[in-house]
């Protein structure tokens, strides 16, 4: 493109030199843009108001994680995975937890196991919830956000209650858990899903069928199944591409194995179905948590760990379905105290790959959507 | 499966099985004929990641690790290499589209290239930023301060 400086202001009987009647237009969008949910620059080549193709230039938030992970114990690095997608902490710390368990060689007991999906699928919830609110906010629904809002401060409650924090909660423990369930704790999950079933209700009826959200979402921002599979896409935006897949289902973990639930999927692949899928999770969530919450066991919450932990050397890899798609850890042991590498594989990195293809051909306010849908959290992009 | 893979490529090929993880290790050579073959013949059609490790006392000095997933077995496998520091591996880009991020992630903290890749520069890390943070000889505290001074202005990130 022709640099306008080196134009003549007043160079207009050459219409074809000067910037405005360039064919090709190239854009920046962020770091710093409410939209893109964090510090995500975006640098777009437009042809008019379609999108030609686009850049994504992330690692503003980066801080080490894995040379953190590195230089402390396996105890130490816990706290720290929390960090990395801050909605959805609950459930960074079961795949890092179970990924240490599975190296040592250890369960968590039952009762544990129960706990724990309780309250990683509340936090699917919550994770859920906030990315409904501020993808509706994205494309122009106000009210959503207030709705949604509303709702996940009683999840958020219930992870105060239980643990003392309510988004970077540090609530699981390698073996198990550290803090009994406390007096009240089913009274509350039982009270919050008959809470909020009928609130999911109340954020379909806003959406569902409101023609402007249909206008914005249908047909917005496609990807087939097969190029979903082919860039590494997880999580709802591959279900939404009609490809059935849930970690929970496929390669169980947890004890997700003895809970009835469904994997809800989509047709086109577009905003719309990711949109309807997430809908339908949530509410497959409080299925699980139903079930959960009457068949808590009795017994011990902590397995025998040693207080050292020196893993036997060895390599492992172990992956969650996480909110955002599969997260998974891997891990290398030399035997000593300290991990000798913690790779992280995170969901939101590899889905935000597949924004260029996603965004071909569509319209510059289409790519606010599209990032929305893909539910990204930078913390765990740039980690 | 290994077996027909190692009555085609004989003893480059080595399976083992970790804690019911199965994986093997490859020759350098094998690359990437064989993650080709992984793909178009035994349906590992998603690759979960790309990664790497470092270990500084050897004569090979880095792993690398393909993290292979089969929607139609339903099973994980992982292919690792060894390579020395001044080697390079083929791009798998062209096997898997998703490969692109994941080698130029591989490539900004390790510094291993990759032959073939499209774009390959840093991706998390600023583009002129000097060493690779996650080989064992940069310290955790280590930076460029070069670079720090010059574009941020400050003294140190410390």
């Amino acid at each position: 493109m022709t640099d306008p400086n080196t134009l003549s202001p007043l160079d207009l009987d050459t219409p074809d030199k000067t910037f405005l009647d360039a064919n090709e237009l190239v854009i920046n969008m962020g770091p710093q843009h409410p939209a893109t949910h964090g510090v995500l620059r975006v640098i777009l080549r437009l042809d008019g108001e379609k999108v030609l193709g686009l850049e994504c230039v992330i690692g503003y938030l980066h801080r080490g994680v894995e040379k953190i992970a590195e230089n402390r114990t396996y105890t130490m690095f816990n706290p720290y995975v929390d960090r990395m997608d801050y909605v959805a902490a609950v459930s960074n710390g079961l795949g890092y937890c179970e990924a240490v368990e599975k190296l040592l060689n250890v369960e968590a007991p039952p009762r544990a196991q129960y706990i724990r999906v309780i309250l990683t699928e509340l936090n699917r919830m919550a994770s859920h919830q906030l990315w409904l609110g501020t993808h509706a906010l994205d494309i122009g629904a106000i009210t959503p956000l207030f709705y949604t809002f509303r709702d996940r401060e009683e999840i958020l409650k219930i992870f105060e209650k239980y643990c003392g924090a309510r988004l970077t909660t540090h609530a699981f423990r390698i073996g198990g858990l550290q803090y009994e369930a406390y007096d009240g704790f089913e009274k509350d999950v039982r009270n919050f899903v008959s809470f909020v079933k009928p609130k999911i209700d109340e954020y379909e009826e806003l959406l569902t069928t409101n023609r402007i959200w249909l206008e914005r979402t249908k047909g917005v921002g496609v990807i087939s199944g097969k190029d979903a599979i082919a860039l590494g896409v997880t999580g709802p935006v591959l279900r939404a591409s009609g490809v059935k897949w849930d970690i929970r289902k496929a390669l169980p973990y947890a004890n997700y194995k003895n809970f009835d639930f469904e994997i809800p999927t989509g047709a086109n692949g577009d905003t719309y179905d990711r949109y309807i899928v997430r809908m339908v999770e949530m509410r497959q969530s409080l299925r699980i948590i139903e079930q959960a919450v009457e068949g808590i066991p009795e017994g011990p919450i902590m397995a025998k760990v040693p207080k050292v932990m020196k893993p036997p050397v060895g390599e492992i890899y172990h992956s969650i379905e996480a909110p955002k798609g599969e997260l998974g850890y891997f891990i290398v042991s030399d035997g000593s105290t300290q991990p000798y590498r913690i790779r992280v594989r995170p969901p939101s990195f590899v889905n935000l790959q597949a924004l260029d293809v996603m965004c071909r051909g569509q319209l510059v306010a289409d790519v606010i959507a599209v990032i929305g849908t893909l539910d990204i959290v930078l913390g765990e992009v740039d980690r | 499966m290994i077996a027909k893979l190692r009555s085609a490529y004989g003893s480059g090929i080595e399976p083992l099985t970790y804690l019911g993880q199965n994986y093997m290790v490859v020759d350098r050579s094998l690359i990437p004929d064989l993650l080709r073959i992984l793909r178009d013949e035994e349906q590992f059609d998603y690759c979960v990641d790309i990664t790497a490790v470092h270990y500084p006392k050897r004569e090979k000095q880095f792993d690398v690790i393909w993290i292979l997933y089969s929607f139609p077995r339903n099973e994980r496998i992982r292919v690792k290499t060894l390579i020395g520091e001044s080697e390079s591996l083929p791009s798998s880009v062209p096997i898997w589209a998703t490969a692109n991020w994941l080698e130029r992630e591989v490539f900004d903290m390790f510094g291993i290239k990759f032959d073939g890749h499209p774009d390959l520069k840093r991706i998390l890390l600023p583009d002129g930023w000097k060493g690779f943070p996650l080989r064992k000889d940069y310290g955790i505290l280590q930076q460029d301060n070069e670079w720090v001074q010059i574009n941020l202005g400050i003294e140190s990130g410390q």
